[in-house]
């Protein structure tokens, strides 16, 4: 009689691999736009019968590294930012793209399609302040500098990305002209110098999470954010606004470290979430754009007037160049150490 | 005569003894011996290997390295190196090998990435040509190969060892001519962060000294039931995640925090004082998750020291004070320099820490090796920072050796 129970959850062992579904490994930032992902991606994927390992990174591109070189795989699809698909494609570290499995390359911004990956949404760094703390909203970059008009701390990035940009717009350079002056020996001194002018009021920010808390506490009067932070904080009541001149709208891409073992599952799934429908299903969840231009016909007008990629708030914005932080990157994050080190 | 031969044979079976009972002795932490092999000195040495190790280029440029040999440095190379060049680019069987050629030349110079990704890419058709010819048409198809810099970065890196990374981590560098300089302010960052490194160390483990050494005293009176209970306190927080409590010490120390509302609230200060993203935010939340190591080292020495000495020399008419500093203090010196050592060692290796309450100018060296390992992928940077790390570390361990030696032989 003893025995019953042990041979029941044998056989239950036993059928456990007919049972098995196929899994996935989807790896994101988390967060609220992991979340968004997951009701707008990973729900309806797994109704195909697949089930979903959400995976959470912080973008470090040596998981991966170290995954390739090592021969094991685990992880199918990764979300990564605009820098890694270049390095990374370049470096043998992503699986090609089968753009036959995806949607036509035209329905897509340009900036999308890849060797290596797919665009998955659009996101922008922005300026942002407590619409309650601050009666007159600042415009400019240059009012961003302007501590006479604005007293009080700014929120940045803790490193050159971004900042070296909104320094020289705040300089009076044209966003247009940006990236042409800061290729060049000058073009960098200037951005340096007009960071020093602001250094005693900037308040370095390390993780996206730290600028709308830094708004709210009252310990900035104003902040460079990601765009998708600032909009998660509005959906809990707080009274925080963007200023978009200037931003800087940028890509986050889909792709497939090399040696996966799950590609077709994996295309598969990368050709759910860049499709139209579910772009814009994404879009309610968090205010980042889509990549599938077809899917902006399928948004709420409401919800338009709140991503990165609607007519009005990419007017004077800037692409991230990729090429340029490919190239420039490493020597000026050691620029940058040296500077907060005087 | 046979006295002295038993003798010999009895001191032989004695030695045999003792050695079998070495080896066994042996055998019993071979596990351990191989643990600590594996899984501390072969990371160590590969960390060390590869600050020097410079592969990238001597395995993909083979004539190239060879063409450049004999060049002056002063001008543009000949025309064969760049027809090299060509046939080294186009035998690249995969896009990866180009890949991390272009990583590891544009760590030299910016822009070598895209230069050799697009020459990579643009697979030149030089069969039939002579090398001028293909001079030619390399720089018809990117005009920065006649800038000297990219070239120099190849010649100088066409060897399989290279001290670039162990010197750009001392802010010095190779020139042209192989001579080793110092680098511009611009790019001298590093001298600065070892010693911000160090100095902040210095700082927690001094202030982890002052506070630790009468908590500790004070728990050593206690009766041992209270003492255990007080120590539970005291490791409480140490059974705590760091981010937990590096999220409770924002939450106290922001702008609007309690300790800011208390001090205005007294009257300390008019406008809230800024303890958050600076020095001392960092040095505040390290001083109370290290300090644990301080209380505990100190706290059994203390337990070991005899009271009668104190007493014997108050009763020989010093005064309390006089007495505790002279007779009590040295005492527990042990206990100083096993917790002061422990805390200091600790926190050089600090992280996350000054990552999140720490400005731009308050980061510790491991923040940097970080971002070379995660967001650069340039390892050997991240290898060389590290080594600097680990043999300035144990430099001072060895001169704290000798100079704990110097005490105890005083004493």
């Amino acid at each position: 009689m003893k025995l019953k129970p042990l041979l029941i959850a044998l056989a239950g062992v036993l059928a456990l691999p007919v049972l098995a579904q196929s899994t996935l490994t989807v790896v994101n930032f988390g967060g609220a736009n992991g979340g968004a992902q997951k009701i707008a991606y990973f729900e309806p994927f797994e109704k195909t019968g697949t089930k979903i390992v959400g995976v959470e990174y912080n973008g470090e591109q040596a998981k991966i590294k170290a995954m390739v070189e090592a021969k094991k795989v685990s992880w199918d699809v990764v979300e990564v930012e605009s820098p890694d698909v270049n390095r990374g494609c370049d470096e043998g570290l992503f699986e090609k793209m089968d753009w036959s499995k995806l949607a036509p390359k035209s329905d897509f911004q340009a900036a999308a399609v890849n060797e290596c990956g797919v665009g998955a949404f659009v996101w922008s760094t922005v300026m942002a302040y407590n619409a309650d703390k601050l009666k007159t909203a600042p415009v400019t970059w240059g009012d961003f500098w302007d501590t006479k008009k604005f007293p009080g701390k700014r929120g940045m990035r803790k490193g050159p990305r971004y900042n070296l940009e909104f320094a020289l717009m705040a300089d009076g350079v044209a966003p247009a002209d940006v990236y042409k002056v800061l290729a060049t020996k000058d073009g960098a001194d200037r951005a340096f110098k007009k960071m020093t002018e602001l250094k005693p009021n900037i308040q370095f920010w390390e993780a996206g999470a730290q600028p709308p808390q830094f708004l709210v506490a009252g310990d900035v009067v104003m902040t460079t954010a990601y765009n998708g932070r600032i909009d998660a904080a509005q959906r809990e009541g707080k009274n925080l606004a963007i200023t978009w001149t200037g931003g800087i709208y940028d890509l986050d891409y889909w792709v497939m470290p090399k040696g996966t073992p799950n590609k077709d599952l994996a295309m598969k799934f990368i050709a759910m979430a860049t499709n139209p429908t579910e772009q814009a299903e994404y879009t309610k969840h968090i205010s980042y754009g889509p990549t599938n231009n077809k899917a902006l016909a399928k948004i709420d007008p409401k919800i338009l007037a709140l991503l990165p990629t609607s007519a009005a708030n990419s007017k004077t914005a800037l692409q991230f160049n990729i090429t340029f932080w490919a190239d420039q990157g490493e020597a000026l994050e050691k620029r940058f150490a040296a500077w907060a080190a005087q | 005569m046979s006295a002295t031969l038993d003798m010999t044979s009895l001191a032989a079976r004695l030695g045999r003894v003792e050695r079998r009972k070495r080896v066994r002795a042996m055998a019993l932490t071979l596990p351990l011996l191989v643990f600590l092999a594996l899984t501390f000195l072969v990371p160590l040495g590969a960390l060390l290997v590869r600050a020097v190790e410079n592969p990238e280029v001597a395995d993909t440029l083979v004539h190239t390295g060879k063409a450049l040999s004999g060049w002056d440095r002063k001008a543009l190379p000949p025309d064969e190196v760049f027809q090299a060049l060509v046939t080294d680019l186009n035998a690249m069987p995969e896009t990866a090998q180009a890949g991390v050629l272009a990583r590891r030349l544009n760590t030299e110079v910016s822009g070598a990435r895209s230069l050799i990704m697009n020459t990579y890419r643009a697979k030149l058709d030089i069969a039939s040509l002579s090398a001028a010819q293909v001079k030619d048409k390399l720089l018809e198809q990117d005009a920065r190969w006649a800038e000297l810099p990219y070239w120099l970065a190849i010649a100088k890196n066409s060897s399989r060892w290279t001290p670039d990374y162990l010197l750009t981590s001392l802010d010095l560098k190779r020139d042209a001519q192989g001579d080793i300089v110092k680098v511009g302010p611009e790019e001298a960052a590093f001298s600065a962060i070892l010693l911000r490194t160090f100095s902040i160390s210095a700082v927690v483990t001094l202030v982890c000294i002052l506070i630790g050494y009468p908590l500790a005293f004070w728990l050593s009176t206690l009766s041992a039931r209270r003492a255990n209970l007080m120590m539970i306190l005291v490791l409480l927080p140490f059974w705590t995640s760091v981010l937990v409590r590096i999220a409770a010490w924002i939450v106290l120390l922001q702008t609007n925090g309690l300790v800011n509302r208390f001090l205005m609230f007294t009257g300390l200060t008019d406008s809230p004082v800024p303890l958050l993203f600076n020095r001392l935010g960092v040095i505040i939340a390290m001083v109370h998750i290290l300090l644990p190591f301080m209380i505990l080292p100190l706290f059994s020495v203390m337990k070991s020291v005899p009271p009668n000495f104190v007493r014997a020399a108050v009763s020989l008419g010093s005064s309390q004070l006089a007495a505790f500093f002279r007779i009590y203090v040295p005492q527990t010196y042990p206990g100083i320099a096993a917790g002061g050592l422990l805390v200091f060692i600790t926190s050089i290796g600090y992280y996350v820490t000054p990552a999140l309450l720490g400005g731009a100018g308050d980061q510790m060296l491991s923040y940097y090796v970080a971002q070379y390992t995660n967001v650069e992928i340039n390892w050997g940077m991240a290898c060389a920072l590290g080594s600097v790390l680990l043999i300035t570390t144990l430099a001072l361990y060895t001169v704290y050796r000798r100079f704990g030696k110097a005490e105890l032989s005083l004493g």
